[in-house]
C-alpha cells in the first residue's frame, strides 16, 4: 500500500499535510484581493476621523463586537429592522473588521443618527436606565476617563501603512482635528470637515471640560452606516456584479 | 533512547534556552520601563515575571545535578506539569464562563459600573481563551508529549526544550489573559492576543513542532502511529493559521495596539478561515489524536479500521479548511465564496462521521467495559458528542438554516455541545487515564467520583445545549416574525427579554459542569497523594507502546 511510504517518513507526512491544508485557503481567500466587484464602487466612503478612530479603538477594546454585529444580512427582516444590507465597501477601512458573530444586542451597522448623543451617553453609563430589559454592561467609566490620544498621529500613520488612504495633511492635523470634532465651537471645525466630509462636530458626552472616552465612542457610533450615499449605489451595475 | 549515560556531551537546549529567558526578561523590563502605554507597561512586567519564574525553575531543575527525569526512559515530568496546568486552567476557564453566564442572567447584580475589567466584553475572551487555549492547549501539549514518546519508543527530542514549550506556552496564556482584562485585544474572536503575544507564541510553537518532529525522527518504530498524524496536522496547521491571521502592524514597538494588515471583507474571511480551523485543527484534529491513542489503549482493542483512519485523516484536513465562509453567509462576502464554504461544510459531515465510527467501533468486543469503566464511558460519550455536533454543524451551514440560526444563541449551544461534550470529555478521559499511569498508581482514587463527575456534567451539558437550542430558535423566529399588517412583530429588546429564563438555565448547566470538574480535581489530587505501594511503570509501559 502506497500510504506506507508516507507514514514511515515524517517529512513526507509534514509536506503532505501542508499541501493539503493550503488548497482551501488559497482558492477562497486569495481571489478576494483581486476579483472585481468584491468591494463595491460607492460614493461617500472616507477614512475615519481621528476622534471616530479613537472611538473605534474603544469599541474594540471593550469587546463590543462580542455582542453586537455590524453586518446587516441581505434578508427581508434585517433590512426592515436595520436598514440597507451592509456592503463590503462600508468596512473597507476597517482594520480589523467588526462584523461580529452574535446578536446578544442589536446590530449596529447603521446605528448612526438613530439616537441622540444624550441617549447614547446615558445608555452607555447605565443601559437599564433607558432600556430596562437590557443585559448590557454599564460603561460609566468612559465619560470619566480622559481620552488618551497622545499617539493619534502614529495611529493614523499605522493605518496608512496597512492601506487606509490618509493624506499627509490629515496626519499632520490629526490632533487638531480630533480636538475640533469634540468641540463644536472651536475654530478648527471647518478645516476638519473639509478633510473629512460629513463629519459631525459636537460635544458628544455633554461635558465641555474634557475630551473623554465617551466622546470618542459616541462620535464613532453616531457615524456608523451614515457614509455611503445609497442613491448612487446600484447593485446591478457591471462594476458591482460578483 | 533508553541509554542512561551520565555524561551528556553537548546540550544545545542548555545553551539556548537560558539566554533566551534572560533576553526575554530584559525585553519585558524595557517594555515596562520605557512604554508610554500604561497597559503595555503592565504586560512588560508580567512577561518579565514569567521569564524570571521560568529561569528560577530552570536553575533549580538543572543546577548541580542531572534532573531525575532525564535518567528515565521517557520524559514524563513535563507531561505531569501539563496535566496539572490543564486541570488548573480548565477550572479557571469554566469559572469565568459561569460568571459571564450569570452576568447575562442577572445584569444588575453581576456588573460593576466603574470596574472596567469586570465587564462581559473583557471576560468573554478570557473565558474562551482559558478553556480553548489554556485548558485545551495544555491537554494537547501534555498528551501529545506522552503519546509521541510511547508510540515512537523514544524520549522527547531536545530534552529541556519540551519544558521551554510548557513554560513558554503558559507564559503566552498569562500574557493574553491579563491583557484581556486590561483591554488589550485585536478584536477578532479567538485571535484576541496582540502582536507581541502572537510573536511569542510563534517562537514557542516552532519549538513545539521541533520537539514533536524530532521525537518522530528518533523513533524506533517503523511506522508513525495514526494519533501522531493528527497531532502533527494540528501543530503545523495551527502555525500556518496563526501566522497568516495575525499579520498586523503595531503602532510602535512600545505600544500594545496594532492594526491588522487586511481590512473589511478580506479580513473577515481570513479571520473565519482561522476561526473555523481553530475548531477544525485545535479542537478537532488535536483531540482526535487523543481519541486514536487513549480509546484503543483504555479498551485494550486495536483501532477499528486502519484504512478508515487514512481516509478519515486526509479527507478531514483537506475539507475542513474550506468551511470558514459558513460563518459569513448572507453577508457582504461574495456569493461564490459563501456557496463554496457551505458546500464543503456539508461534505465535511462525512469524514467527521468516518472518524466517529472509527472511534466508536474500536470498542467492538469490549462494549461491556462501558458498564464497569466510567473513564472509558467518558471517552466514548465524547465521541458520540463529536458525532452529534459534527452533524449539527453541517446542518447549520445550510443557507436556509443559517438564515435563522446565525447571530443567535443556537450557535453558542452548538459550540458548547462540541466543547463540553467532545473536547471536555475526551480531555477528562485522557487525564483520568494519565494520572494513575504517570504517578505510578494502579487505579484512580475513586471510580464512584468519576461516576458522579460523569452524570453531573452530562446533566449540565443537557441543560446547556437544550436551553440554547430553544433560546436560539426562538430568537431567530422572533427577529423574522411579521404581524398581520406586514410589520415586524417584535422589537429587538423583546427578544432580549425572552432570553432571560434560558440564560438562567444555561448558567445552571455551566455550574453543574464546573462542579463536575471540581469533583475530578479532587479525585485526581487524591489519586496522586493516596497511599499505595508504588509500582515501577515506566519500563512496562515501554513494552506496551503502540
Amino acid at each position: 500500500m502506497k500510504h506506507d511510504k508516507i507514514e514511515r517518513n515524517s517529512i513526507l507526512l509534514l509536506v503532505g499535510i501542508l499541501l493539503v491544508v493550503a488548497v482551501g485557503g488559497l482558492v477562497e481567500i486569495a481571489p478576494l484581493f483581486w476579483v472585481g466587484g468584491t468591494v463595491e464602487k460607492v460614493s461617500g466612503m472616507r477614512p475615519y476621523t481621528p476622534l471616530e478612530l479613537e472611538g473605534r479603538n474603544i469599541y474594540v477594546r471593550e469587546g463590543c463586537y462580542l455582542c453586537h454585529s455590524q453586518m446587516i444580512r441581505s434578508l427581508r427582516d434585517e433590512v426592515e429592522r436595520y436598514g440597507h444590507y451592509s456592503l463590503a465597501s462600508e468596512s473597507m477601512y476597517d482594520h480589523p473588521f467588526q462584523w461580529g458573530s452574535e446578536r446578544t444586542g442589536p446590530d449596529l451597522a447603521r446605528v448612526g443618527g438613530k439616537y441622540s448623543d444624550e441617549w447614547q451617553a446615558q445608555h452607555l453609563a447605565d443601559p437599564r436606565s433607558v432600556v430596562p430589559e437590557s443585559v448590557m454592561p454599564p460603561y460609566a467609566f468612559l465619560e470619566k476617563t480622559p481620552l488618551d490620544y497622545r499617539d493619534i498621529e502614529k495611529i493614523l500613520k499605522t493605518n496608512r501603512a496597512v492601506g487606509v488612504p490618509y493624506t499627509d495633511e490629515q496626519i499632520a492635523n490629526a490632533k487638531a482635528d480630533l480636538e475640533a470634532q469634540a468641540d463644536p465651537d472651536s475654530d478648527g471645525v471647518e478645516a476638519m470637515q473639509k478633510r473629512y466630509p460629513k463629519a459631525v462636530a459636537r460635544d458628544f458626552d455633554g461635558n465641555k471640560e474634557q475630551v473623554s472616552e465617551a466622546d470618542a465612542l459616541i462620535a464613532y457610533l453616531q457615524m456608523l452606516g451614515t457614509l455611503v450615499d445609497f442613491r448612487t449605489y446600484h447593485a446591478d451595475a457591471p462594476e458591482n456584479r460578483r | 533512547m533508553t541509554t542512561q549515560s551520565n555524561t551528556v556531551p553537548w546540550r544545545v537546549d542548555l545553551w539556548l534556552i537560558p539566554p533566551a529567558l534572560v533576553l526575554g526578561f530584559f525585553i519585558g523590563l524595557i517594555e515596562a520601563g520605557k512604554s508610554p502605554d500604561p497597559r503595555m507597561a503592565v504586560q512588560g512586567w508580567t512577561f518579565a515575571l514569567c521569564m524570571l519564574i521560568t529561569g528560577i525553575w530552570y536553575l533549580w531543575y538543572h543546577a548541580g545535578r542531572t534532573p531525575p527525569d532525564e535518567r528515565r526512559p521517557y520524559n514524563d515530568a513535563v507531561v505531569k506539569a501539563g496535566v496539572v496546568a490543564s486541570m488548573f486552567w480548565g477550572i479557571a476557564g469554566m469559572l469565568v464562563g459561569v460568571i459571564i453566564a450569570l452576568q447575562l442572567s442577572f445584569p444588575s447584580i453581576f456588573y460593576f459600573p466603574d470596574l472596567d475589567w469586570t465587564n462581559f466584553g473583557r471576560l468573554r475572551p478570557l473565558h474562551t481563551s482559558a478553556v480553548i487555549f489554556a485548558f485545551g492547549g495544555n491537554v494537547l501539549i501534555a498528551t501529545s508529549f506522552y503519546v509521541v514518546q510511547r508510540t515512537s519508543r523514544a524520549r522527547l527530542f531536545g530534552d529541556s526544550l519540551a519544558w521551554f514549550v510548557f513554560w513558554g506556552y503558559n507564559t503566552f496564556i498569562v500574557l493574553a489573559g491579563t491583557g484581556y482584562l486590561l483591554g488589550i485585544t485585536q478584536g477578532r474572536e479567538y485571535a484576541e492576543p496582540e502582536w507581541y503575544a502572537d510573536l511569542w507564541l510563534t517562537v514557542v510553537w516552532v519549538c513545539y513542532l521541533l520537539v514533536f518532529l524530532g521525537t518522530l525522527w528518533k523513533r524506533r518504530e517503523p511506522h508513525i502511529y495514526v494519533a501522531n498524524w493528527f497531532y502533527l496536522a494540528f501543530i503545523v496547521t495551527i502555525a500556518l493559521l496563526h501566522v497568516v491571521n495575525n499579520l498586523a502592524v503595531p503602532v510602535s514597538l512600545l505600544e500594545s495596539k496594532s492594526y491588522s494588515l487586511f481590512s473589511g471583507v478580506q479580513d473577515a474571511l481570513t479571520q473565519w478561515w482561522y476561526g473555523h480551523n481553530a475548531v477544525g485543527f485545535f479542537l478537532t484534529a488535536g483531540f482526535l489524536g487523543i481519541m486514536y491513542y487513549f480509546i484503543p489503549k483504555r479498551a485494550e482493542r486495536p483501532v477499528y479500521s486502519y484504512r478508515l483512519s487514512i481516509i478519515h485523516f486526509w479527507s478531514l484536513i483537506f475539507i475542513y479548511i474550506w468551511a470558514g465562509p459558513h460563518h459569513l453567509l448572507f453577508t457582504a462576502l461574495p456569493e461564490w465564496t459563501q456557496t463554496l464554504g457551505m458546500t464543503f461544510s456539508i461534505i465535511l459531515w462525512m469524514p467527521s462521521w468516518g472518524g466517529m465510527i472509527n472511534g466508536l467501533m474500536t470498542l467492538s468486543g469490549a462494549w461491556d467495559k462501558l458498564r464497569t469503566d466510567p473513564v472509558l464511558r467518558m471517552l466514548v460519550v465524547s465521541v458520540a458528542f463529536y458525532g452529534m455536533s459534527t452533524f449539527e454543524g453541517p446542518v447549520m451551514s445550510v443557507k436556509t438554516v443559517n438564515a435563522l440560526s446565525h447571530y443567535t444563541n443556537w450557535t453558542i449551544g452548538h459550540v458548547h455541545s462540541g466543547a463540553l461534550g467532545w473536547v471536555g470529555y475526551v480531555s477528562f478521559g485522557a487525564l483520568y487515564c494519565l494520572v494513575p499511569w504517570l504517578w505510578g498508581k494502579k487505579r484512580l482514587y475513586s471510580n464512584a467520583l468519576v461516576e458522579w463527575h460523569f452524570w453531573i456534567s452530562t446533566l449540565g451539558i443537557v441543560l446547556y445545549i437544550t436551553s440554547m437550542w430553544v433560546a436560539g430558535i426562538m430568537q431567530g423566529l422572533m427577529w423574522r416574525a411579521y404581524n398581520d399588517y406586514g410589520f415586524l412583530e417584535y422589537s429587538f429588546v423583546e427578544g432580549v427579554q425572552a432570553m432571560h429564563p434560558y440564560y438562567i438555565i444555561r448558567a445552571i448547566g455551566g455550574l453543574l459542569y464546573l462542579g463536575g470538574a471540581l469533583i475530578m480535581a479532587v479525585n485526581l489530587w487524591k489519586t496522586v497523594t493516596m497511599d499505595e505501594p508504588k509500582t515501577v511503570v515506566a519500563p512496562k509501559l515501554a513494552l506496551e507502546a503502540a
